[in-house]
Formats: structure tokens, C-alpha cells, sequence
């Protein structure tokens, strides 16, 4: 069975990518998600406001209370250095180049235009293989046009493009009025790929304490269902490769986004909860389902059923939601 | 060797000795006590960086459990040939004696660097004088003194290099804080300098005398009358060379470094008839007074002394002139009883002896005069040197006199002229008065280091620092001149002074030091067109009479704008250079840039930039106020404390506060150190920016916020309605709640000047307003405004009646909070984790308390002067409080139990023996009493007060001996309260037996896993993965499990509490333990500013209650009574952990930042603290599990190991 497939110009064993998340904060998990048949693995994201939160709170304990009491002039003791820049991401990077063969892919998150370049820079020089923006942002201005917004997600984009030779990928929420022509540019921008769709931490209300508390759930199988849209829509439409996320917990999850027209198919809740060998079954019952139905390739099966090629082009589209609530089967009200 | 390739660096004595002992040594034996611990901390801080010594090794340090443990390390370090040393002072050097005598007995080759500091008495001081190295003076050790910053490194060295030659062990001394603790620009000892005064083959031949099994001998041996007094006089001849071995060390050390010294050195006219001889800080005084007396025609002299043992007598008479008629030896230590101080016996005798041998050039015998100065860092000024000239000028110089301070008593101070200053015209001095921890002090060492390092000129700076934790004022005295600085006093004539708090200038007399023509700078939010009105008269007043320069900035405005948050450290420091002109501005500001950048490099460049934006924006809001003649000010400045403040502590405790206690005469104090208690209420301090204020519909009384105030600032009343008649406008109730109290009146009280503003209340209040959810029943809000219609309101709220104690239930928060503190407005830290158990404490049993307190944290805002948080009831009863030391203080707690049990069976055996005339009834009702709870012990007081009625009408030898001590019918409780330092380490031995006697004492070991009051050492508390000092790289070893020790016995109380978590358990344990008639131990976890929490912002509470709901502190009672019952004694009071460790761990600096130091280590400790909890969390629920009915194998358990003890 030939399960290779192409994104960012990479050429992968398989579809199925490890997403980033905590699992790869460990070496040894990033070893296991090789071992397990991950065709490559995205990292966490090396976030600058938590670097700088970080700084300014070291920063802070360092000196509360210092120089105000005679026998207490200080409450810690101070090292020459400090690693509060970017290097231990940098240097994770590296190990996690030299314990592995598969391609490394590195991601950012910034809060400023300079950082986004900077860090990329210093990805690119560690080795990564291509790097996934994290454009994580949720715009809350009233007065902000979402033109406006848009503009900030190319021109970081075409910053690091500007700064880095490797692949860029951007990993997007679906948030765009409108997704498609937010697709168009970001690839007309010069970027690789695209990462439909980044789930964000979302606030819950605790009634007992009356208190906001923002958490995340593990995605289950049901959210696939908008990346494959999205992805079945734009399938041929852009030069930049697809990947999908969020959902995909099942080989059939795989399967559909395939041929909804993904390139590649990226794994996090399935692992987080499963664990990392959850990769294999995913390929082993992958490849069992196309045996048995007699597919031969990946790229046979790549784009089957996206918009262009299957037989009803506007099931993608809105008008497809009436027809689908008009043959939902109501529930009885008695039952 | 060309001087000019030795760097000169700004630092304090500590650091410089530091340097060069790390450098000299293969081993340490290390143990926190101020003010010696920096050294301390220095050495283990490089010793983890991986530094190395001269002979390329990194040493290798070790802390121990008390200076007594770090001395028996050392002299095992010593015996086996290593180069070893330790740091101390006070206490701690006493502790180290009885191996020291050892230490020199076996002529064993160290160096010990002490900071002098005064030995406690009738008070703990942690400042400097000579009571401690006096008291060591028998040991047989070398004593080498250094008088100033730049002696004490190269004395290290020298004392270093005169061990080795003379096989003596030296102690180096300075004096603590005085040197140890002052900022100069010194020049450092190059590893050349080191290495031309040590001799390896003396390292070597001493390797060759250390034990060893490849060549053994047997040392320590006991001796009998037949050997010991010979044996003990072989050492002679070591000591009769050891000063001509330090004379040629110095000699050696002058032609390598070019400084040269001498044991006992001359300053002075060749033809003086007065001398003064010393030793220490006071020399350097001395001597700039000499000179400057000199310069002006006097024949003055004066004697500094730097060997101190072996004294050299010869050497001292050789070294007064000819002409010398009469001396005066200072000591800064006090021998009561002897026939004078210390060094003044020694120059008397040498003199008398040198008049028999004729050794030197005296003609005549000179008269000998003794005196007292400087103890405990009291202030030696010229004018006091000038007064021990004039003295011994007199016609009959006054011997055995003090000099600086007024002895009204005994009368032996000298007189003072205070007018006299020999400060010179061209030595810059500034004062700068800041707010603890607002950054002042760094950026004034920051601006010394500017100043020293970047010019010619040389730089002095000296910090002092507040009693107080919390809102404490630092003042910082930076001179700067061409010549180098000898004044080892304070500031009394600045040319500059800056106000860093707008609010100090309300209090504090700053203009006055302020001399003609000077400048004063003031941080203030007021423009410079509105600030002159706002100034307090007398401060307007003295600017016009001083015609001073006046500015203004707004730099809190300034900080904030630039990201800085209320750090206004960066730009007062600006407006200093800009307005003193001690550098061009231009070359001042770039230099600022410049250390901004190398300090604050390694924390990030946001820090950095926004530094340099504060420079940046600084001098464009810095004003030039015209001083006009117009006095139109705000009034008088504050006064210290409330005017309704009893008369001694208005006019003493009073005067210590507004900083006047150096003019308070000796009759003003007590003789035996005794203080009345209840006197913080005066202080009213103000410090709050915000205090809680009540919000009366949304509260659900549940007092949670009562109980977690660390000051007990918060306070509820539950009272009839009449109580209302009278009560202010403004002031709060509403319907009690309580079911039990139905029909009455409930209020939350504020005491608004004397909250710290933490938040603390505001964190733990569970009540969300309904429609906005973000406001609780308490909310801060700006103190200014609500200031005056608060203060009446809790005055108001103090006479509203106190709740009937026996009304109370005790175990139902909600109620015994309603119980009046008698703990309250203590010094410590603004949400402080300790103070409130001890509030609790003092609720539940303050009316009956007695407290042994170690000392630390709760010894220091308990027991420091000015005052007191300790406080007493209507009734005048309230808890007695006294420190011992810190390392026995359960001993001194178990001394009070067996004192007052002994009297309370006196007592009943007098009541017995006095039945036929006191009546059966209240013999019975006396000897027979229930005291378990409130009501029982209310009516034992009543039976006393009628026994005392009677007694005092019988005329019996009996009566009059049951009248003193009939109130110890009433229970007595007795608590043992101290830190983790105290009872994990220091004082874990006195502990472990105290708690094993089995006598009826309570132990509170308030936890904070840290030596806190010291500054953060690690101690046996300290959890594994915590960065603490001495712990650099992250405590590799896991928390001692006191509890379960403490548990195995199986007759102890023991209990593990974290208000913050559960308060109502801690509530539990603290009535239990009291209840239990065995010894008692609460282990109370205590949240503490050491842990890198924003404790002043009220985040306590919430960390208390992550570390129990991640595992990290366990929460259990274990109760011996139950095993009597046959029930398991102990009860595990926490649920199976809700988070991880490491979600704990990181939301603390003392383990997140290891994170950020040693990303490897981290990851390694925190997976194993996690290993930690869950074995931990295991063994108790397996423990609180087992059923005592069996023993497992389905057979009867045994019978309980043991039981409790019950003392009468």
C-alpha cells in the first residue's frame, strides 16, 4: 500500500502527523510518535507572551521584598544566567532533530511583527524542517474592522516568508467571514500550507464559585466535520498543501478528510487520551480499509470526494444545511 | 605587582571576605545567622555556578542544622587535612565554642570569618558589637580584627596565610553591619596576591598531619591529672610565634599589594599626650577625628588594634609614643561585674608589664582610662572620639565611662558637644529615604557603583533598614569624595536628600540633616505649582531657613507610564545624578544605561527597555519648586503614635518610633528588659493604599476573611441591636445570621489605619455580589478618602461589648472568630502566612497563654521594639511572650510546664492545708475543677478571685505563700511557637525531647519550609526541586516528615494544617491539641514572601490550597486519645490529590525558577516530587486506613504502645 503523500514540499510515509501539543514536550514521546508511524511531527508552540510573562514574573519575585529588611535582603539566590529566551526551544528542536528521521516541524506563536521574524530565523538555524505559524488571536476590538485583521495575519506571514527558506504552513482558526477568500490570500502570500482549524481554549462558567474559568476539552470525532468542509471546498483551489486537525480520532476520520482532499492528517486529542501508539492502529486499520476496498494509494484516494469531484458540489455549500435539518428525523416529543 | 591591574570593585565587607575565603578553601560548613549569612550565601551560590578555588577545585559546602553542627563538620574537615571554614556571629560563634577550644587544642590550621554582633541579653540585637568574639577570646584561637571594607579581604588573607605558618586557627572579625554590610570601592586581591602569601608546602605538611587510616594515630584523647596541665602548656611556643608570624604575613602581604598594616598600629602626632586604643569600625572614625583635631594644632593619638589575640603586649607598648599620658581603651562589648572590658584589662596589664621590662619609649606610666561605645551598632561619631579626648584631657578623666549615649543612672556617659562634625567640604553626602522593597536601596548601590568604578572618586554607602516587614522605610547614606572615606557613622549633614514616599515627609523630619543651601528632592503626585501648600509647616519652614534648592517628580507617574509598575528605583536615581552634579549628566545617564543593560540583561530585554524608557522620561518631569517665603503648609507633621497612647509608649516607645530613641536616656528604659504587651494598636501606620471594605447585603458572615487576616485588621462583632444607639454615621451592621444569635446585630469591621492593604480577605471571601459576579462582601478601595469616618467607626466597633467566650462554639469558624485577637497590627509581611494561626491562637487561648518563641519571623514582628502585637483582653489578661534563643526553645517551653505545674500543685496543696478555714466548698470546687472548657475555667477564675478575697484576710505564713500563686489554679497553656528553621533543624533536638517527656505543651511549628526571616536558606522543611539559598541548584532531598517522627511515638498530638486550604480543620486542630494533656505538635503550613508568591497581593490563601489539592501538603490529625477509644488515631483530613505537583510547583518562583536555571534538574526534581506525593498520599491512607481492631491477621491488636503521661 502506498500511503506517501506531499505537504509543505515534504514527502511523508503517510498522511497521519503528530499536531502540536504538550505530548511533545518529551524527547522520548517524540521517539514513540516516530516509532509509532508519525510521518512527522509538529511541535508545541514556542509562545512569546508566555516567555515574557515569564520574565516579567521571575523578574518581580526576584525583587519582592528585597532590600527593605535588614536580615532579609534578598529571599533567592540569583545565577549568573538565566534560560528565558527562546534557546530552550531551540535547543529542544535540535534534540528532537537528532533523535528522529522524520521531519520536524516547528511552531510559533508572537505578540510582536520583530519576534515573529526573529524566531523564525532562529528555527529555521536550528534545523527544523518547516515551521507552523500559530496566528493565535482573537480580536475583541469593537472598532476593529476585519479587514484590519486579515492585514495582520499576511503581513506576518509574508515577514517569516521574507526571513525563512523552509516551508511555512499557517495554522488557522475558521473565524474569517469569509474563509475562502482568507485561504486565497494566505496563499497567494507565499504560504506552504495551511492547518484547518486551531481550537482554542474556551471560558466556562463554575456556578458553584461564580467564577470564569477558561479550559480545553479534547476534541471529539464530531469537530472533524469542519476542517473537512473546509478543506473538501478548497481542494485545487489554492497552491498551498491542506493539513487537518481537530477531530481526527479514527483511521474513517482519516479516510474522510483524505478524500475530502487533506494532504495530511494531523493527530492530537486521539494521542493525548489514547497515547502516542494510537498512530499505528490508526495506519493499521487505515491501510486494512483500503485493502478491503481495494485503493492502492493515498493519492488515489487524496481529493475523491472533495467539492470538485463528488457528485453533489453543493452539499458542501449552505444551501445543503436546509435539506440536511429537513430530512433530520425529528424527535417525538414523547419520547 | 603593578596595583593598577587589580580591579577595584563597589562592594560590601561580606562580599569581599567571601571572595577570598572561597578562594582559600577546599571545604565549608555553612549555617544562616545574620549578619555573617551573604558570605554564606555567596560562597554556595559560586560553588554551584561551578567556580573554583585557587588550586582549580570548586569547594564543596554543606549546610548544617545549627552553628554547633557546622563547627563538629568543620573540625572533622579540619582533621582530615582539608583547608576548611565557616561564616558566623552572635549566637552562632557561641555555639561554635566548645569545638573551638578543641579546634585549637589540636592547633588545626582554619580561618573563621565572624561579623561581630552583639550576644543576646536582656534583648536580641542583630547588630554589631564585640560581645560575641569576646566571649571566644579563652579558646586559644588568633583573633585578627579589620576595621574597614578594604581590610577585611585582605585580612582574610592574611589571617589565611598566618594559620598555615603558625598552625593557630584565626578568627577574622569585622564588625556586622557596620563593615560587613557597608558599600565601598575597594581594590580586589588577584589570585597572584593569594598566591604569594600561601605556601603550598604548608598545605601540604599539613595534609601529612591529618588523619588517616594509611598512617593512624589516635587523637582526642582524655587525660588525667598526671598529664593534662604539662600536656596543655606544650602549646607555647606556637603562640609565642604566632605574632611575629602575623606581623611578617602583613609584611608580606604590604610588598606584594602595597598596603601596609601593623598588629597594633599608630596613628597620630609623635608627641601626643592622649591616646586612644581600639579595635574594629570605630578605628576608622577614630582616626579621621584624630586627623582632623591634629590639623588643627591638637597632639593627639590613637591605637588601632588588629591582633587581638595572641596579645601581644610588647608589641602595644612599643607602639604608644613617648610622650603619651593618658590613654583610653574602648570596648564595644559590656562585662558587667568585671573589673573593666576586656581590651582595657589587657592594655593595663600590658602596660604594667612593660613598665617592669621597660619595653618601648614610655617615660612615665600613663593613666589608663576605660569606656563603652558603639554597642549594637550604636552610632560612633567624631563627637564621641572628641569626647573620649576631652575626657581624657580632664584633670580626672572619668573611667569605666559610655560615650554615646545619655546614662542619666549610673551616670557614666561622657558629655557630648553635637555641633562637632569633621565631615569635609568636599565629600559629597546624600540620604535618600525609600520604601522597602520600592528599589531604593539597589539604585543607590547601583549609583555608588557608577560613581566608584567609573571615576577617580571614592564611594561609601550604608543601608538601614526598618524593624518592620511590611511599609518599612529604608535610608540610605551614600558619601562620594576624592579621598578616601573613613566616616563609619551615619549621615547628619547631607547635601542631598531625597523622599522617595510623599507619606514619610508627613512623619519624619528629613529636612533636617539637610545642610544650607542643600537639595531636596521629592517624589510627590502634585505639580510643582500645587506642592508647596501640601508641605507640612515645619517643613516649609526649614526650607526657607535652609534656603534650600527644592524639586519635585512625579515618579511613580513616571514608572507606571514606562511599564515599571511602582518601581520608581531608575528614576529617582536619574534625578539624584541630574541634580547633585556628582558626574556631567550626560556621562551620569549613559552610565545608568549601561548598568541597566549588564543587570538587568539576564531577566529579559523587556526589562531592560523599559529601565532605560524610565531613563528616558525622567528629566522632563523633574521640576525646580521655587522655595517662596510664604508659609501656608498642611500642619504639623504626625505624630509617631496616638496621642491616647499610654505615657511610656508615647515617650519611649513613642520616641523609638519617630527614629528619636538615640536621645532617650538610660532611665527611660527597663533594667531587666520587660515590656508592656497590646501596644502595636498606637502605631496606626497607614500603610494601606486600599482596604477591604464591607459590603453588608452580599456578606454571608462566614468570617473566613477574619480568620485569614494576618493583621487582624478585619474584624466581627456580633452584638444586641441597642448597642447601635450611638453608633457613626457611616457605620455598618446587619442581621446576624448566626441561627444562634437571632434578632442580633452583625458587623465586619476594618481597622483602616493599620490594614497593610494585602487582599488577603478579599481572596478568600467566598460571597459574589448577584448581578456582578466580580465583586465579593469585601472589596478594596482607596484607604485616603474612607481614612477619617473609619477611624471612628472602629473606634466605635472596639466598644461594642465582646461576645460571652462561653457562648462560642470553638470549632465552628463562623463563631470563633467572633473571639477578640490578642494578636494584632504585627510588623510582619504585608499577607503574611504565619500571623494568622498565631491570631487563632491568641482567640482561643491568648487569656491563658504563655509563649516560648524561637527565634525568627514570629520572634522579630512578636518581639521587636518599638512594639508589640501581643495585646490583652478587658480583663488585662492576654499572652506572655518571651524568645529564649533559637535553638532551644522547646526546652524553655517545657521549663515553663514544669514550672507552673510544680506551683499549680503547690497551690492545691495549700488549698488543701487552708480547707478548715476556706470552707469545703471551694477547697473541693478548687482542687476538683472541670477546666476542659470555657465556662469550667470562667468559674475557676471566680473560685480564685473568692480564694484571693479570703486569703487576703488570713494572717498565715500558708496563706500569704497561696496568695502568689493562686492564679495557677487557673489552666495554664503553654505554647511553644517557632519556624521550621527552629524546629526541623536548630532546635529538632530539644524538640524531640520535649515532645517525648510527655509534659502538656503545645507546639506550633509555623511552616514555610524556608529559614524566612534570614533570607531564605534551605532548611530540612524545604521540599525537594525548591531553589532556596544554599539550595542554588534546587533542594535535592525531599521534606522531612516531622509529623510522622513526631507520630511513631504514638503519645503525641500531632496535626498537619493549612488555613488557606481547610481553615475549619485547622480550627480542629488547634482546640484538639490544646485540649490533649500530652505534648502537642501543629505543623501549620505557612504561605511566606520566600516562596516567590505575590503575597502581598492576597494569593496565600489559594496557594495554601493548591498545595493540598495537588498532594504537595497533607492535611491530618492524629489524636492518641482515639487509639484509647480503639479507633485509628489518625485521621487523614485531605482528599486524593485534584492536580498535579507540578501545577503547584510552577506557580511558585522557589520552584518554577529552577526551571529557568536548570531546566534538566527541574524536570528530574519535579518528577520525583510527584513520585514523593504519591508514596506519601499512600503510606497515610494507609496509615488513617487500618483497622486498630486487628492486627492484620485477623487476630485482637495489641494494646496501645503507649499512653499519655498526665501530669498534675
Amino acid at each position: 500500500m502506498n500511503l506517501t503523500t506531499t505537504y509543505l514540499g515534504l514527502k511523508l510515509r503517510t498522511p497521519l502527523v503528530a499536531a502540536a501539543s504538550p505530548l511533545s514536550e518529551e524527547i522520548d514521546n517524540i521517539k514513540r510518535m516516530e516509532d509509532a508511524g508519525a510521518s512527522a511531527v509538529v511541535l508545541y508552540s514556542l509562545f512569546e507572551e508566555q516567555l515574557r510573562m515569564d520574565r516579567a514574573e521571575l523578574v518581580r519575585h526576584l525583587e519582592q521584598g528585597t532590600e527593605s529588611f535588614a536580615e532579609a535582603l534578598t529571599y533567592f539566590p540569583e545565577p549568573e544566567s538565566f534560560h528565558l529566551g527562546p534557546e530552550e526551544y531551540l535547543h529542544h528542536i535540535a534534540k528532537a532533530k537528532k533523535a528522529t528521521r522524520i521531519p520536524i516541524i516547528a511552531s510559533l506563536n508572537c505578540s510582536s511583527t520583530g519576534s515573529w521574524t526573529k524566531y523564525a530565523h532562529q528555527i529555521e538555524q536550528t534545523g527544523a524542517d518547516a515551521l507552523e505559524l500559530n496566528i493565535y488571536y482573537i480580536p475583541t476590538d469593537c472598532t476593529l474592522s476585519a479587514a484590519k485583521v486579515e492585514q495582520t495575519y499576511l503581513d506576518i506571514l509574508k515577514a517569516v516568508k521574507a526571513e525563512v527558506k523552509i516551508p511555512v504552513a499557517v495554522k488557522l482558526s475558521p473565524f474569517f467571514s469569509n474563509f475562502a477568500y482568507m485561504a486565497k490570500r494566505l496563499d497567494e502570500a507565499g504560504a506552504d500550507g495551511l492547518v484547518l482549524f486551531n481550537r482554542f481554549y474556551q471560558p466556562d462558567i463554575d456556578l458553584e464559585a461564580l467564577e470564569v474559568k477558561p479550559n480545553i476539552l479534547l476534541s471529539t470525532p464530531m469537530a472533524m466535520r469542519l476542517p473537512l468542509r473546509w478543506i473538501a471546498i478548497l481542494y485545487l483551489r489554492l497552491n498551498a498543501s491542506l493539513a487537518a486537525t481537530s477531530g481526527l480520532h479514527r483511521a474513517t476520520d482519516v479516510l474522510k478528510t483524505l478524500m475530502a482532499g487533506a494532504d495530511a492528517t494531523m493527530l492530537c486529542s486521539v494521542l493525548i487520551r489514547h497515547g502516542v501508539q494510537q498512530i499505528s492502529t490508526i495506519e493499521r486499520e487505515m491501510v486494512a480499509w483500503m485493502e478491503e476496498h481495494e485503493y492502492e494509494s493515498v493519492t488515489q484516494l487524496k481529493g475523491s470526494l472533495s467539492q470538485k469531484n463528488c457528485a453533489d458540489p453543493a452539499t458542501f455549500e449552505r444551501a445543503q444545511y436546509m435539506r440536511a435539518i429537513s430530512n433530520y428525523p425529528l424527535p417525538s416529543i414523547n419520547r | 605587582m603593578n596595583m593598577n591591574t587589580r580591579p577595584k570593585l563597589t562592594l560590601d565587607a561580606n562580599e569581599g571576605v567571601a571572595h577570598v575565603a572561597y578562594r582559600l578553601n577546599e571545604v565549608m560548613a555553612i549555617y544562616p545567622i545574620t549578619p555573617s549569612s551573604p558570605m554564606a550565601e555567596f560562597c554556595d551560590q559560586w560553588a554551584s555556578e561551578g567556580k573554583k578555588n585557587l588550586w582549580g577545585t570548586i569547594p564543596s559546602i554543606v549546610e548544617l542544622q545549627s552553628e554547633g553542627g557546622a563547627v563538629g563538620a568543620v573540625h572533622g574537615m579540619l582533621q582530615t587535612g582539608s583547608m576548611a571554614t565557616t561564616f558566623t556571629a552572635s549566637q552562632g560563634l557561641l555555639l561554635m565554642i566548645p569545638n573551638m577550644f578543641k579546634i585549637a587544642g589540636e592547633l588545626l590550621p582554619t580561618v573563621f570569618h565572624v561579623t561581630a554582633r552583639a550576644v543576646a541579653t536582656h534583648a536580641l540585637s542583630i547588630f554589631g558589637d564585640h560581645s560575641d568574639i569576646m566571649a571566644m577570646r579563652a579558646t586559644g584561637w588568633a583573633m585578627l580584627g579589620s576595621a574597614s571594607v578594604q581590610e577585611a579581604p585582605d585580612f582574610a588573607l592574611i589571617a589565611q596565610a598566618a594559620t598555615l605558618r603558625s598552625r593557630i586557627p584565626f578568627v577574622h572579625f569585622f564588625d556586622g553591619f557596620r563593615t560587613s554590610h557597608e558599600v565601598q570601592k575597594i581594590e580586589m586581591l588577584t589570585e597572584a596576591d593569594l598566591r604569594a602569601l600561601i605556601d603550598d608546602q604548608l598545605l601540604a605538611e599539613n595534609r601529612t598531619r591529618a588523619m588517616s587510616p594509611d598512617h593512624p594515630v589516635l587523637r582526642g584523647t582524655a587525660q588525667n591529672p598526671d598529664a593534662f596541665f604539662q600536656a596543655r602548656e606544650a602549646c607555647n611556643p606556637f603562640y609565642a610565634a604566632c605574632p611575629d608570624i602575623v606581623q611578617q604575613a602583613m609584611d608580606d602581604f604590604a610588598k606584594q599589594v602595597g598596603r601596609a598594616y601593623k598588629l597594633f598600629e599608630y596613628f597620630g602626632a609623635p608627641d601626643a599626650e592622649h591616646v586612644v586604643v581600639l579595635m574594629g569600625s570605630g578605628c576608622e572614625a577614630a582616626h579621621e577625628t584624630v586627623d582632623y583635631l591634629n590639623a588643627r594644632g591638637a597632639k593627639l593619638g590613637l591605637v588601632k588594634v588588629r591582633l587581638y589575640r595572641p596579645f601581644d603586649s610588647k608589641r602595644f607598648v612599643e607602639a604608644l609614643p613617648r610622650s603619651v599620658k593618658t590613654i583610653a581603651v574602648l570596648d564595644r562589648t559590656k562585662e558587667p561585674g568585671a573589673a573593666g572590658e576586656p581590651l582595657y584589662q589587657d592594655c593595663v596589664a600590658a602596660i604594667l608589664e612593660g613598665m617592669a621590662n621597660r619595653w618601648g619609649n614610655l617615660k612615665w606610666l600613663p593613666k589608663v582610662v576605660g569606656g563603652r561605645y558603639g554597642l549594637s551598632s550604636k552610632e560612633f561619631t567624631p563627637a564621641m572620639v572628641k569626647a573620649v579626648f576631652d575626657n581624657l584631657a580632664a584633670e580626672k578623666p572619668k573611667t569605666h565611662f559610655t560615650v554615646g549615649i545619655n546614662d542619666d543612672v549610673f551616670h557614666s556617659s561622657l558629655p557630648l558637644d553635637h555641633n562637632f562634625s569633621t565631615e569635609p567640604d568636599d565629600v559629597i553626602r546624600a540620604l535618600f529615604y525609600g520604601l522597602g522593597a520600592d528599589g531604593t536601596v539597589g539604585a543607590n548601590k547601583n549609583s555608588i557603583k557608577i560613581i566608584g568604578e567609573g571615576t577617580e572618586n571614592f564611594a561609601q554607602g550604608y543601608f538601614v533598614y526598618d524593624s518592620k516587614k511590611s511599609g518599612s522605610m529604608t535610608v540610605s547614606h551614600l558619601r562620594f569624595g576624592p579621598k578616601p572615606i573613613r566616616s563609619t557613622y551615619l549621615i547628619s549633614r547631607a547635601n542631598f536628600v531625597a523622599c522617595h514616599l510623599p507619606m514619610f515627609l508627613e512623619k519624619f523630619d528629613m529636612v533636617k540633616p539637610l545642610v544650607p543651601g542643600g537639595t531636596f528632592l521629592l517624589n510627590t503626585p502634585y505639580s510643582k505649582d500645587e506642592i508647596w501648600s501640601k508641605l507640612p509647616t515645619p517643613v516649609q519652614e526649614s526650607f526657607i531657613a535652609k534656603k534650600a534648592k527644592f524639586y519635585v517628580i512625579d515618579a511613580t507617574k513616571v514608572a507606571r507610564e514606562s511599564g515599571m509598575g511602582g518601581r520608581i528605583n531608575t528614576i529617582m536615581q536619574v534625578c539624584f545624578f541630574a541634580l547633585s552634579g556628582v558626574l556631567p549628566r550626560d556621562k551620569a545617564i549613559e552610565s545608568i544605561k549601561y548598568s541597566i543593560k549588564k543587570t538587568y540583561g539576564k531577566k529579559g530585554e523587556e526589562v531592560v527597555a523599559m529601565n532605560l524608557k524610565a531613563v528616558d522620561n525622567t528629566l522632563e518631569h523633574l521640576h525646580e519648586v521655587p522655595v517662596t517665603q510664604r508659609v501656608n503648609g498642611s500642619g504639623d507633621l504626625l505624630p509617631p503614635i496616638s496621642l491616647d497612647a499610654p505615657m511610656f509608649v508615647k515617650d519611649v516607645l513613642g520616641r523609638l518610633t519617630a527614629g528619636e530613641g538615640d536621645e532617650l536616656p538610660v532611665s527611660a528604659f527597663p533594667v531587666d528588659g520587660t515590656f508592656p504587651t497590646g501596644t502595636a494598636q498606637y502605631e496606626k501606620r497607614n500603610l494601606a493604599l486600599d482596604i477591604p471594605v464591607w459590603d453588608e447585603k452580599i456578606c454571608i458572615q462566614c468570617l473566613k476573611c477574619v480568620a485569614i487576616c494576618p493583621h487582624a485588621t478585619i474584624r466581627a462583632k456580633i452584638y444586641e441591636p441597642a448597642a447601635l444607639a450611638n453608633a457613626p454615621k457611616s457605620f455598618k451592621s446587619a442581621d446576624s445570621r448566626n441561627p444562634e444569635f437571632k434578632g442580633w446585630k452583625f458587623t465586619l469591621q476594618v481597622a483602616a489605619e493599620d490594614c497593610t492593604g494585602c487582599s488577603l480577605c478579599v481572596d478568600v471571601c467566598p460571597a459574589r455580589n448577584k448581578t456582578e459576579a466580580k465583586l465579593k462582601a469585601i472589596n478594596m478601595r482607596p484607604q485616603a478618602p474612607l481614612r477619617l469616618p473609619e477611624r471612628d467607626n472602629w473606634n466605635f466597633f472596639l466598644v461594642l461589648p465582646e461576645m460571652d467566650r462561653r457562648k462560642i462554639k470553638t470549632t465552628q469558624l463562623r463563631q470563633q472568630q467572633l473571639l477578640r485577637p490578642l494578636f494584632e497590627f504585627s510588623g510582619a509581611c504585608a499577607g503574611c502566612g504565619e500571623t494568622p494561626y498565631l491570631k487563632m491562637l491568641s482567640q482561643l487561648f491568648g487569656d491563658r497563654a504563655i509563649i516560648a518563641n524561637a527565634t525568627g519571623c514570629s520572634s522579630i514582628y512578636g518581639g521587636n521594639l518599638p512594639t508589640t502585637p501581643y495585646a490583652k483582653n478587658a480583663e488585662g489578661r492576654g499572652p506572655a511572650w518571651c524568645n529564649s534563643l533559637f535553638e532551644d526553645n522547646a526546652e524553655f517551653g517545657l521549663g515553663f510546664r514544669v514550672s507552673i505545674d510544680k506551683q499549680k500543685e503547690f497551690a492545691t496543696e495549700l488549698v488543701k492545708q487552708l480547707a478548715p478555714q476556706l470552707g469545703d466548698d471551694l477547697v473541693n470546687g478548687i482542687v476538683n475543677a472541670d477546666q476542659s472548657d470555657e465556662a469550667g475555667i470562667y468559674e475557676q477564675r471566680e473560685r480564685v478571685t473568692a480564694l484571693k478575697g479570703k486569703l487576703s484576710k488570713f494572717n498565715s505564713p500558708e496563706a500569704t505563700l497561696l496568695l502568689g500563686l493562686a492564679d495557677q489554679l487557673v489552666k495554664k497553656s503553654v505554647w511553644i511557637v517557632g519556624g521550621d528553621g527552629w524546629a526541623y533543624d536548630i532546635g529538632y533536638g530539644g524538640l524531640d525531647h520535649v515532645l517525648a517527656s510527655g509534659r502538656n505543651v503545645n507546639v506550633l511549628v509555623l511552616d514555610t519550609e524556608v529559614y524566612s526571616n534570614t533570607g531564605g536558606q534551605m532548611s530540612k522543611s524545604t521540599p525537594r526541586g525548591a531553589v532556596a539559598k544554599f539550595a542554588a541548584g534546587g533542594k535535592a532531598m525531599g521534606k522531612k516528615d516531622l509529623g510522622l517522627i513526631a507520630m511513631t511515638y504514638g503519645h503525641i498530638y500531632v496535626a498537619s494544617v493549612a488555613l488557606g486550604a481547610k481553615d475549619e480543620q485547622a480550627l480542629k486542630a488547634f482546640v484538639e491539641a490544646e485540649s490533649y494533656a500530652g505534648p502537642s505538635l501543629i505543623i501549620a503550613y505557612s504561605h511566606c514572601i520566600a516562596h516567590g508568591i505575590a503575597v502581598d497581593m492576597g494569593v496565600g490563601a489559594r496557594q495554601q490550597k493548591l498545595a493540598v489539592d495537588s498532594g504537595q501538603w497533607l492535611l491530618y490529625r492524629f489524636d492518641p486519645r482515639r487509639t484509647e477509644r480503639g479507633e485509628n488515631p489518625l485521621q487523614l483530613d485531605s482528599l486524593a490529590a485534584k492536580a498535579k505537583i507540578q501545577d503547584f510547583l510552577l506557580s511558585e518562583n522557589r520552584f518554577k525558577m529552577l526551571t529557568k536555571s536548570k531546566p534538566d534538574s527541574a524536570k528530574q526534581l519535579f518528577a520525583q516530587a510527584q513520585v514523593d506525593s504519591d508514596r506519601r498520599w499512600k503510606f497515610y491512607q494507609y496509615l488513617s486506613g487500618r483497622d486498630l481492631k486487628t492486627n492484620g491477621n485477623g487476630q485482637a491488636a495489641p494494646q496501645p504502645a503507649a499512653t499519655v503521661d498526665q501530669q498534675p
